[in-house]
């Protein structure tokens, strides 16, 4: 039987299993939105903006591993989704784009609600289509899934004018597709894993740095059993957490810009570093003269184009990263070699000496509230076991240091784009994937605003996300770079005329609560987390003037890092070689 | 280093503007970009003359390859290779230089391709080199316009860039 394009559509995504799509209806839509409506296996949600549907439905993606599928009208839809897309690339976050175009004999014209969307988004996609014809809609839908799961995952727009969602043909999903120009390779090669071995087993101050492409491969056990195998140091990325447990020995917590001391100190003085899944971004490595000056490197990644970018490596091993380290565990069983237990040792030993510096310490007698201190309790009385999502900024490293993760897929926030507003509508899609088990979006004032509209959303579809608002009334962390490097000039960082959180939460219909002193913390925290069917958005009124400790200034090394003033001195004089 | 990277691509709306966009976005440098499709119609064949340093150029293929348009690609400038240019110059041919310009197309094995009382339209076809050094030549008389092509290349030999 025929078909039109958008009931196409709509197959395809039943066929590709896919159970939530997220969008905002419009004129080029219309026919998409029709198909979905005499269908209940795929079920949309509906956001306020179009960056929340993105958020979203990355949320869903990063707590998942699976496809987020988005639907969004052409022109305004599919540009105010940009940003999202954007964020999902920088991330390496598997979503697939429906946006609808003006028909065919429209485009070019300048129609209404026309915009090059193809062209728009395709320096923040893995890859973009636009079908101008019904009969390549499921081939290119089936494309535009396998491309944007496989490999370095990322986002893909499927750009569909209006009059092929209404013309007819023949519905075929193909069952399985290669590609003849994308292939990634997912086997390390051989003797790439053989010289690994070696230098993994030569090294007497080794490391081992691991960001999101563990977590992409579902590799955390096998980089478990690596770590634990060679009893060498293990540190995370931003957008790694989770992928080694933070209660670990073996851990040293994040590295790079706002890592801990013993992990940034632990990458400088390193003599091997076994990097994976990590592409040596700029808020990792500081500045790259500096970066890591003894260092012999292996770098494992699936993305060719990720090693030596920024840094030189002297094995490179492209590929799957559970693959590769498999591997490397197999090949270290075949050796008789053991790692030298006298230099690790001693290795320890100077890595002690900087974990007892205690670089993430904070005030606990404060009568103010520290943010550390709630994200500290909330750790606690969740046990470590929540998903948690946040925005950007001061908040955003403060959950990444406090919030003790043990698994991954439950730290979800923007890494690579820093957008601020990701927090709340990423929320949503985490809710929906896990209905019941607690969703918590630390956020900051300043954040949370940029998608509050979200809020509504959550009261349609009953999304019981718990909202952690760690409320300094500044942009925390643009004050924190003025603070220390303009002088204390605080150019347009204070949020001036801000709104009562607990009557705009009321106002949509949840739960507000405003927290103002430390001793009401806990009680706020665990009262707000009992409320499993609501939305309760916890207002927390902390110390306007914490900083995030240390901190690596931009186009500094490793061994460069500023740690909390303890005498309440001005920081960046303080320095630690 | 200068570097000739032939790339075949599938020959799909966007494709060029892909690799366009990588090279600006990522700051490289574009000598010349030349395209046309192949006897696979199917394919696009295109030619990217670039330079940087061995990291830059690593990049450059990488990034290439990880355009998903991308099926196959090969840096000439690897091995021995065969490059060529085309250009079409229009030259003031008046009194003394119409001998003269005749002469140096001759020298040049260029060929004179149209004639006006006034001008000639000329064809060569060389390396970069080649067809600097004949522009520099024909300061005897006024260029009116240049054409080039941008270079296109082969390997010589066995080497060979087909899916």
């Amino acid at each position: 039987m025929e078909l039109t394009g958008a009931d196409i559509i709509v197959r395809c995504l039943q066929d590709e299993g896919i159970e939530y799509i997220f969008g905002y209806p419009g004129g080029a839509a219309l026919h998409i939105y029709d198909a979905l409506y005499k269908q209940d296996k795929v079920k949309h949600i509906l956001v306020r903006h179009e960056q929340g549907a993105a958020h979203a439905a990355d949320g869903y993606a990063r707590a998942t591993g699976k496809p987020g599928v988005v639907l969004v009208t052409s022109g305004p839809g599919i540009t105010n989704a940009v940003t999202g897309i954007a964020t999902a690339y920088m991330d390496s976050s598997p979503l697939v784009v429906l946006s609808a175009q003006v028909p065919t004999h429209l485009i070019g014209d300048d129609a209404f609600q026309e915009v090059d969307a193809v062209g728009i988004t395709r320096p923040c996609v893995k890859h973009n289509f636009l079908v101008k014809d019904v009969n390549d809609l499921a081939m290119t839908l089936k494309k535009a899934f396998y491309i944007a799961a496989s490999g370095r995952p990322g986002p893909v727009v499927v750009d569909i004018p209006k009059d092929v969602t209404a013309h007819k043909t023949e519905y075929l999903y193909p069952k399985s597709l290669t590609m003849r120009s994308y292939a990634p390779v997912n086997k390390g090669h051989p003797k790439q894993i053989k010289r690994a071995v070696d230098l993994i087993l030569e090294a007497k101050r080794p490391i081992i740095y691991t960001g999101g492409g563990v977590v992409s491969a579902e590799s955390a056990d096998v980089l478990v059993e690596l770590v634990r195998t060679l009893g060498y140091p293990c540190t995370n990325t931003l957008m790694g957490l989770g992928s080694y447990p933070a209660d670990d020995a073996l851990f040293l917590g994040m590295l790079g810009m706002h890592g801990t001391y013993e992990a940034n100190m632990a990458m400088h003085d390193c003599d091997m570093m076994l990097a994976i899944g990590a592409r040596f971004d700029d808020r990792i490595t500081g500045d790259v003269a500096k970066f890591a000056p003894h260092a012999r490197i292996i770098h494992i990644d699936i993305d060719p184009s990720s090693i030596g970018k920024n840094v030189q490596v002297e094995i490179p091993i492209v590929g799957d990263a559970k693959m590769v380290m498999k591997d490397l565990l197999k090949e270290l069983n075949k050796r008789d070699k053991e790692p030298d237990t006298e230099a690790l040792k001693r290795w320890w030993t100077q890595i002690d000496k900087w974990r007892s510096i205690d670089c993430l310490s904070y005030d606990k007698n404060s009568d103010l509230i520290k943010p550390q201190y709630v994200i500290e309790k909330l750790f606690e009385i969740t046990d470590g076991g929540a998903l948690v999502t946040s925005d950007v900024g001061q908040h955003q490293m403060w959950a990444a240091q406090f919030y003790g993760f043990k698994k991954t897929r439950r730290w979800i926030n923007s890494g690579g784009l820093g957008t601020m507003g990701f927090g709340l509508p990423a929320a949503m899609g985490v809710q929906l994937a896990y209905p019941d088990e607690p969703v918590i979006c630390v956020t900051g004032e300043a954040s949370v605003i940029m998608c509050i509209q979200e809020l509504s959303t959550c009261k349609q579809y009953d999304l019981p996300i718990k909202m952690v608002n760690l409320n300094n009334r500044y942009m925390g962390m643009v004050r924190q770079w003025q603070e220390f490097f303009y002088d204390r000039r605080y150019s347009h960082s204070y949020m001036d005329a801000l709104p009562d959180f607990v009557a705009l939460a009321e106002s949509f219909g949840h739960v507000g609560i405003r927290i103002e002193k430390p001793g009401d913390v806990e009680g706020a925290l665990r009262e707000g987390l009992k409320l499993k069917d609501r939305l309760v958005f916890m207002d927390f009124i902390t110390d306007q003037t914490e900083n995030v400790y240390p901190m690596i200034a931009a186009g500094k090394g490793h061994n460069e890092m500023h740690l909390k003033p303890t005498n309440g001195e001005a920081p960046p004089e303080r320095e630690l070689a | 280093m200068r570097h000739i990277i032939s790339i075949l691509l599938e020959n799909e709306a966007g494709a060029l503007s892909r690799v366009a966009g990588l090279f600006s976005a990522r700051g490289y440098n574009i000598e010349s970009l030349t395209v046309a499709p192949t006897d696979d119609r199917t394919l696009s064949r295109m030619t990217v003359v670039t330079f940087g340093s061995d990291e830059i150029i690593e990049q450059i293929v990488k990034q290439l390859n990880k355009l998903v348009d991308v099926v196959r690609l090969q840096d000439l400038t690897e091995g021995a290779h065969i490059e060529r240019e085309l250009m079409l110059v229009k030259v003031k041919a008046l009194d003394h230089a119409r001998e003269e310009v005749k002469r140096l197309v001759d020298i040049f094995r260029g060929r004179i391709i149209d004639v006006t009382d006034s001008t000639y339209t000329l064809e060569l076809t060389g390396t970069v080199e080649k067809l600097d050094a004949f522009v520099k030549a024909l300061d005897v008389t006024e260029i009116i316009e240049v054409a080039r092509s941008g270079v296109t290349g082969i390997a010589r030999g066995d080497r060979a860039l087909s899916v």
